[in-house]
């Protein structure tokens, strides 16, 4: 009897083995992202459902340069989430040395993205004169919409190149568990992947053909 | 009379003093007992807005107030009853105490993040009120565009940014809860052992952590807009008004169940306990909060019938709304089938469930009416929702609030409140209430459009009615606001488990120890298991 409690003990301690034995920060981490997911999803809604009320929405963008620089940024970004799941694979061989190189890759191309980024925003605000309340193409919401979005997910990557900074900071003096890492890199990868909704959606489909 | 046989066990209340030991607590217990403080300062101020309403509506002409003060009045007793009172009463309070208690865990999985949530939700609150103190709001308190952008001259985007910031707490609480239930139960605590009011908060915390953002969004857009006029919500500009109902109900409907799913698992509580019986259906009942959850995100265009919304979604959302009444449904039906051949005791929080049941049943009924293509058209906008949703979330939620709080008031101040008051308030509460809702059901019928100030004479003797009742009412939750303060100080000490009563968190001491349990307890049977406890008691 004492066995079988001392069993029960140890095996449903912490919610039970399976299928949710992950860690409380891993978790929490899970649950912000798809929080955080809904806020995206809210503003592509409303997005699409203006785009779609909106016969004339405008396409402004010429395969080139302005899709060929997009990719080039949506290319800086994937790679950054390759750079991170390398930093998590080392930290998850304990190679904190490594760690520490790769997630500082990750922040480089990150920051590349962001820089890549505001040059195009510039490049909109002060040769195309598109600001959020007007552009010469038409529709006025086009320039609103176009920033809100775009600017929301370049506020999340700003984010998390300095939420990564702190990691690769405390783990290069011998601080946070692979834990730590895998879960920046968590959010690391959502932030990549609401890109790749925004991508097609705000860029893509208003490609001029 | 009290008798000293051992010396008082240290307990979460007395191990540390001062304004310090409070603000700056970690412990889920006395963060309860900051939003207690909070969300009552805020339910009484709400309650003086809804006061103001029914002595203006006593006659047909506008004469108490004007009619902009009778906007505002309206509107600001829903933002506040809504945003500051019922979305953060029972899970902020009831929840944040009872949670760890009832798992058997110390604290909340992260205890920084929860006093956070406090005080995101006090900067809300006080940005709502500093709007307020500055000329109020006359959108109601769904913000429609486009009067709430364009139109309307008094203070939107500050109550708006307001209820923004308040939803973070209500998303941080969400996501602790949640890694709470997942990560924290005591061992042998299995899914299926959990109290159901475990079931109900993790449910409610699902769909606050999932709809919150889109209600955050959705303001944030209205105050830009607002501010900058950017189009989002203008035709002109290649917006759509319709848009904002889409988002607005996307929240704002799974947000009645917010408010009222964990009204459900205090009620699952009350009702086994007070008829010695393990709830009837265990499982289909616990699994009715998750349906809710999910079935509660498909049904917001029922809301929006005469919204130029297109028919065929209108029919949809029509038949999903009558599936919620499902699970509502298996509810009220596994706690009537509870109470058969119980040996049920009328102590107050029971008086308090049967208030719930009766009053949720009407309420619920009323709103498959509502969920009715054709009759929703003769009753869009008359006091006939108004009395539905006053039936859910006054006769649901608040009565299940005060229920629960009378039953845990012992464990959580450790002293038991005066049990003959507390009866009494309970039946004032229950006349006062039917007799202030219930003609807002036959004027609604009769076509009294809510958010009138002036209105024809034919309708005054449903509004004298309602007036007479919402004082009865002030009168039902006045005496428990002076007994509760009395019991803290004067009542008599309480026994650790004074209703005989099976959850873990009466097998600690009244009031907790801070780190709530001195051994850390095994579960070994399942929930409400009177059973065995009568054996021990009997033999």
């Amino acid at each position: 009897m004492a066995d079988a409690e001392a069993i029960a003990v140890q095996s449903v301690w912490r919610g039970g083995e399976h299928p949710y034995s992950i860690g409380s920060k891993k978790l929490g981490m899970w649950l912000f992202i798809i929080s955080d997911a809904l806020t995206f999803s809210a503003l592509l809604m409303a997005y699409t459902y203006v785009r779609l009320s909106t016969p004339d929405w405008p396409k402004p963008f010429i395969f080139n340069p302005s899709i060929i620089f997009s990719t080039i940024m949506t290319v800086c970004l994937l790679s950054s989430s390759l750079t991170m799941v390398m930093a998590v694979h080392s930290m998850n061989h304990g190679n904190r040395g490594a760690t520490v190189k790769w997630i500082l890759a990750t922040m480089v191309f990150g920051l590349g993205f962001v820089g890549l980024h505001l040059t195009e925003w510039l490049k909109l605000i002060y040769t195309e004169h598109v600001t959020i309340f007007s552009n010469e193409w038409g529709v006025p919401l086009f320039g609103g919409t176009f920033f809100a979005l775009t600017g929301l997910h370049m506020t999340h990557v700003i984010i998390g190149v300095i939420y990564l900074g702190i990691i690769a900071f405390a783990v290069g003096r011998g601080k946070f568990k692979y834990e730590d890492v895998e879960v920046s890199g968590l959010y690391w990868h959502f932030v990549d992947l609401v890109w790749m909704f925004i991508f097609p959606l705000v860029y893509l489909m208003s490609a001029r053909i | 009379m009290i008798t000293a046989i051992a010396p008082p066990r240290e307990n979460y209340l007395t191990h540390e003093y001062g304004i310090k030991s409070w603000l700056l607590t970690q412990d889920h217990k006395r963060i309860a007992l900051l939003y207690l403080g909070a969300i009552s300062f805020f339910f009484f101020l709400g309650g003086i807005f809804a006061t103001i309403i029914r002595l203006e509506l006593l006659t047909p002409p506008g004469d108490l107030v004007s009619s902009q003060t009778y906007n505002k009045l309206f509107s600001l007793h829903g933002i506040i009853m809504i945003f500051l009172f019922m979305i953060p009463s029972i899970p902020a309070t009831l929840g944040n105490f009872l949670v760890p208690m009832m798992i058997g865990c110390k604290d909340l999985a992260f205890p920084k993040i929860n006093l956070l949530s406090w005080y995101i939700f006090m900067a809300g609150g006080a940005l709502i009120l500093y709007a307020m103190l500055r000329g109020g709001v006359d959108t109601g308190w769904t913000f429609y565009v486009p009067f709430s952008t364009s139109y309307a001259n008094t203070y939107v985007i500050l109550t708006a940014v307001g209820i923004f910031i308040a939803g973070f707490s209500s998303i941080l609480t969400g996501l602790n809860f949640i890694v709470t239930i997942h990560r924290m139960r005591a061992p042998g605590l299995t899914w299926f052992r959990l109290p159901l009011f475990i079931w109900s908060m993790y449910a409610t915390s699902v769909i606050q952590v999932l709809g919150t953002p889109v209600i955050a969004v959705t303001l944030l857009l209205v105050a830009v807009e607002r501010g900058f006029h950017i189009g989002i919500f203008d035709p002109a500009l290649g917006g759509d008004p319709v848009l904002f109902q889409h988002l607005f109900w996307f929240y704002s409907h799974p947000a009645v169940y917010i408010m009222v799913l964990p009204g459900m698992g205090v009620i699952s509580e009350l009702v086994s306990v007070y008829s010695r019986k393990r709830v009837f259906g265990y499982k289909f009942v616990a699994f009715s909060s998750v349906a809710i959850a999910v079935l509660g995100f498909l049904v917001w265009g029922h809301h929006m019938f005469v919204s130029s919304q297109s028919v065929y979604a209108s029919l949809i959302f029509s038949f999903l709304s009558f599936m919620v009444a499902v699970p509502s449904a298996i509810k009220v039906f596994n706690w009537t089938a509870t109470l058969y051949k119980g040996s049920i005791s009328y102590d107050t929080p029971m008086l308090y469930a049967f208030g719930f049941i009766g009053l949720f049943t009407i309420g619920g009924l009323t709103g498959t009416f509502l969920a009715t293509l054709g009759f929703d058209v003769h009753v869009t906008d008359t006091y006939f929702v108004v009395a539905h949703f006053h039936y859910i979330m006054v006769g649901g939620t608040m009565m299940a609030y005060l229920g629960g709080l009378h039953y845990w008031w012992p464990k959580i101040t450790g002293r038991m409140y005066h049990e003959g008051w507390a009866k009494l308030s309970a039946l004032v509460v229950f006349l006062g209430f039917n007799l202030t809702f219930f003609p807002q059901f036959i004027m609604g019928y009769l076509g009294m459009p809510r958010r009138y100030h002036a209105y024809p004479p034919e309708f005054q003797v449903y509004h004298v009615l309602s007036t007479a009742g919402a004082s009865v009412l002030a009168v039902g939750y006045l005496i428990p606001a002076i007994y509760f303060i009395w019991a803290m100080r004067y009542g008599q000490p309480a026994p650790d488990n004074p209703w005989g009563a099976t959850g873990l968190e009466w097998q600690t001491s009244s009031p907790p120890p801070p780190e709530n349990f001195e051994i850390t307890p095994v579960v070994t049977q399942e929930a409400y298991d009177y059973s065995i406890l009568e054996e021990m008691t009997v033999g």
